[in-house]
């Protein structure tokens, strides 16, 4: 929900009581945009039409019927696409990782994200509605991620996607190259962090054959162990690894061990992805590239190149690209930015948008949900007032799962997309705003 | 990319020398004189000997025509450390602080510049011609700055102005806080700052006493000899300062010791605009894209607008990086401004003519204009464009990056 004058709060919730929005209960439709599809051709003078937070059609505008209680609201000459995917962000305070062992699978996201944070309303800004949230690379294994949609909410527990099984839905961050390299238990060099590493899956793999070998025999069960069963959902692919790596041997070391331990990975940063396209499109795994404005600021990204996008879309591999903030290393509220100068650097338009959307929501075991504007799908998109790879193109309006979260036309949400007096300063709670509200 | 490599520096090693040669583009940023639909600029002895439209300048027959879309002013960063930050991050290559006392006004940025570091190669390929750069605001002084074209092998090839400022930093990043050292508060900065001023004066007064009588001078002191070119105003004192009671503290500091100004960073600036107008200080705003935390929290992207609006003279900067990236690009951090309420004129102005104003050096560069030097940036589009390209730069008539960046 945008966040309202003070003044008009009150009514708001005299009028909506419980309620976020009233667009999750009155259809909405968005005429006369041209709507970036995603997973089709775009359409000019288009209708998007969502209801109960799903899109319910998609289509030119003589090929949809509008409902008759439909709210409409006029986009001509904007621009309608898919609330972007954000694979790999810090927002929400999760940057560091506890430092008392490189490997930590049992260690979740879930307890550790303020869902208050000014780093969500900054992605709001910038159009991101969904988010792999994470812990940082100083880990081998720094714990398990989580896969948010980016409302404003009172709890953690409202943030996440699930599981079907009900439970939050991440991944597992890993790392290599350098970030991890530190004193014991630290590793110091590569071989003793792919060593460690391996350690940790083939504990796993024991773990599991106890736990076979048991079988419904409760008292024949191994103990439970925490990182054994994080480490676990990473085999039996219910869990994507999502792992930080640059250099190009880095790069196949992760490769390497996926394919001995049949774990799904994705890449993340991958500086030098250019070096080793062949290999990595052999191996169809995909890649979550950063884009920085310089090579270096630390050993492993010293050859970065911004065109490792075009030369995987050059192999006939577009669908393995995304890319990602890495907030705070670039900034959620630029993240359209990204794809622009991977385009910048030889990348097609149409593969550099994806890997904004539907590429990255597929990295997250989220391409049926989200990623796309097709009929079915949560509603969460973007009213751009122009082509979402210029400089000069503002994100007007996000949408995520129906609820409108970001409004420019809005002071306080203008003041986390532009910064200004206290822009850094957490989300008030819901009910709390009709005094100064703003905490630290 | 080796290939590509290779073939830059036999290009490079071929055009070593300046060539005359007339650029032709479909739009002509002068900046100081409006945009020229299809105009020319004709680089002569390394000197821009004619800009005007394409039908109205008569060129001599048979020189060097190279195209573009659009043509600006080779781009200045007002203030940068590469050159002394390399892009490794390691420390045999960061240069640019030395954390052994926090006032050292005597370091010179010509002692450390390295002329051959990748960034300044990086940079150049946006068409940045020439950047003010030297030591980091890390230290309450933390040494030299200079002015240097993005060119050559060894500092005296690139520097013209060896001495641009000396930098000064308020707020956190130069307190040693709970390190037991000085300064660890505000206060104590202010203090070290006037002490070592006063220590200046002292010297200045015993120096002006003794005249030419040699046995009455004091001891040379290279710390007090450089504060010195600050109070005679030869030299202005960079201080980086984000919040409003640190630029407030520099204004104060200026006005007691009347010398120059030029603040830095600066991204509480504008709710202190009358004050900084008041002291007709300048400012090199902080990059725009620069990360919107901790000092810079109230940072916001409606700064340059409020800075124009004061007439406070202003450019942008790429800034100082600890991490990833290395250096930031003044072209993409002015880009942002533009998209931002300054617009493109706006967004030009503040890393070309209005940068050089402010580092000294606007007699020679920062505009197309006859008899400036021949330093020019050209592009496949609109230059701020995420998508466009930098096709070619040129410094001094000598083409020294040419292709697709």
């Amino acid at each position: 929900m945008a966040r309202m004058h003070r003044a008009s709060l009150v009514l708001l919730f005299c009028a909506v009581a419980s309620n976020r929005s009233s667009a999750q209960d009155t259809p909405h439709a968005f005429v006369g945009a041209r709507l970036l599809t995603i997973s089709g051709a775009p359409i000019d003078d288009g209708v998007l039409l969502i209801h109960h937070g799903k899109i319910e059609a998609v289509g030119a505008r003589a090929s949809v019927a509008l409902p008759a209680n439909a709210v409409v609201v006029d986009v001509k000459g904007k621009v309608l696409m898919p609330g972007l995917v954000d694979t790999h962000s810090h927002v929400g305070g999760g940057w560091g990782a506890d430092e008392s062992a490189p490997i930590q699978a049992g260690v979740r996201m879930l307890d550790a994200v303020d869902c208050r944070d000014a780093g969500f309303q900054r992605a709001q800004a910038g159009g991101i509605t969904t988010i792999n949230v994470m812990s940082g690379s100083g880990h081998l294994m720094s714990g398990q991620t989580l896969y948010v949609k980016n409302r404003d909410v009172r709890s953690i527990e409202e943030l996440c996607y699930r599981f079907p099984d009900g439970s939050p839905m991440g991944g597992m961050k890993m790392a290599n190259g350098t970030n991890s390299h530190r004193d014991p238990p630290f590793p110091a060099t590569r071989g003793k962090s792919a060593a460690l590493v391996r350690e940790s899956f083939v504990a796993a793999q024991e773990y599991q054959r106890k736990l076979a070998a048991a079988g419904t025999d409760e008292s024949k069960k191994p103990a439970r162990d925490l990182a054994l069963e994080g480490l676990l959902e990473v085999l039996s692919g219910r869990r994507i690894v999502h792992h930080h790596t640059h250099r190009h041997d880095d790069v196949l070391t992760v490769l390497r061990l996926s394919k001995e331990f049949g774990f799904r990975v994705v890449l993340h940063h991958v500086s030098e992805a250019w070096k080793v396209a062949d290999e990595i499109v052999a191996a169809k795994v995909p890649c979550s590239l950063i884009v920085i404005d310089s090579p270096g600021g630390k050993l492993e990204a010293s050859d970065f190149d911004a065109r490792s996008a075009a030369e995987l879309e050059k192999r006939g591999a577009a669908d393995l690209v995304a890319f990602h903030t890495d907030d705070w290393i670039t900034d959620s509220r630029l993240f359209l930015r990204s794809a622009a100068l991977a385009v910048r650097a030889g990348v097609s338009r149409e593969t550099a948008l994806a890997g904004l959307t539907l590429n990255a929501a597929r990295m997250l075991d989220l391409g049926d949900r989200v990623g796309s504007l097709e009929r079915g799908k949560d509603a969460d998109f973007l009213v751009l007032s122009g082509d979402p790879l210029s400089v000069y193109t503002h994100v007007e309006a996000t949408w995520a799962g129906g609820e409108k979260v970001f409004d420019r036309a809005n002071e306080q949400d203008r003041l986390w997309a532009d910064g200004g007096w206290g822009a850094g300063l957490r989300r008030a709670g819901a009910l709390c705003c009709l005094g100064d509200g703003e905490d630290r | 990319m080796q290939l590509q490599r290779m073939f830059g520096i036999v290009l490079l090693a071929s055009v070593a020398a300046a060539q005359d040669f007339v650029v032709r583009a479909e739009r002509v940023h002068t900046v100081s004189h409006g945009v020229i639909e299809n105009g020319v600029v004709y680089v002569r002895g390394g000197k821009i000997s004619a800009v005007g439209r394409a039908a109205e300048v008569v060129l001599p027959a048979g020189v060097r025509v190279l195209t573009a879309k659009v043509v600006t002013p080779g781009l200045v960063d007002a203030h940068s450390v590469v050159g002394l930050a390399g892009y490794l991050n390691q420390p045999q290559d960061q240069d640019q602080h030395d954390p052994s006392a926090p006032l050292q006004p005597e370091l010179r940025a010509i002692d450390a510049y390295n002329a051959r570091e990748r960034l300044i190669e990086w940079v150049r390929g946006f068409g940045v011609t020439t950047i003010h750069t030297g030591h980091a605001p890390s230290a309450l002084i933390s040494g030299q700055t200079l002015v240097a074209k993005t060119r050559g092998d060894t500092v005296d090839e690139a520097v013209i102005v060896p001495c641009a400022m000396i930098a000064a930093t308020l707020g956190a990043d130069s307190r040693e806080e709970g390190k037991g050292k000085s300064p660890g508060t505000a206060g104590k900065q202010l203090a070290l700052l006037r002490e070592a001023f006063l220590g200046a004066v002292e010297h200045q007064r015993k120096l002006r006493e003794a005249g030419s009588d040699a046995s009455k001078r004091p001891d040379r002191d290279l710390r007090k000899e450089a504060l010195i070119e600050v109070l005679e105003k030869r030299v202005p004192l960079l201080v980086t300062a984000q919040r409003h009671q640190d630029i407030v503290s520099a204004l104060r500091l200026a006005k007691e010791f009347d010398f120059r100004l030029v603040l830095d960073g600066a991204s509480e600036a504008y709710v202190v605009l009358d004050e900084i107008a008041a002291a007709g200080v300048p400012v090199i705003a902080h990059a725009p894209m620069a990360r919107f935390a901790s000092e810079l929290e109230n940072a916001s992207r409606a700064t340059p607008v409020k800075l124009r609006d004061a007439k406070i003279p202003f450019a942008f900067q790429s800034g100082y990086e600890g991490y990833v990236p290395k250096t930031r690009v003044v072209l993409y951090e002015a880009a942002i401004a533009a998209a931002h309420g300054l617009g493109f004129d706006g967004g030009l102005r503040a890393i070309t003519l209005d940068a050089a104003k402010i580092l000294g050096v606007d007699q020679r560069l920062g505009s197309l204009d006859v008899g400036k030097d021949g330093d020019l940036a050209l592009y496949d589009g609109d230059p701020f464009e995420y998508t466009t390209h930098c096709v070619m730069t040129v410094i001094e008539g000598v083409v020294v990056f040419e292709g697709s960046r």
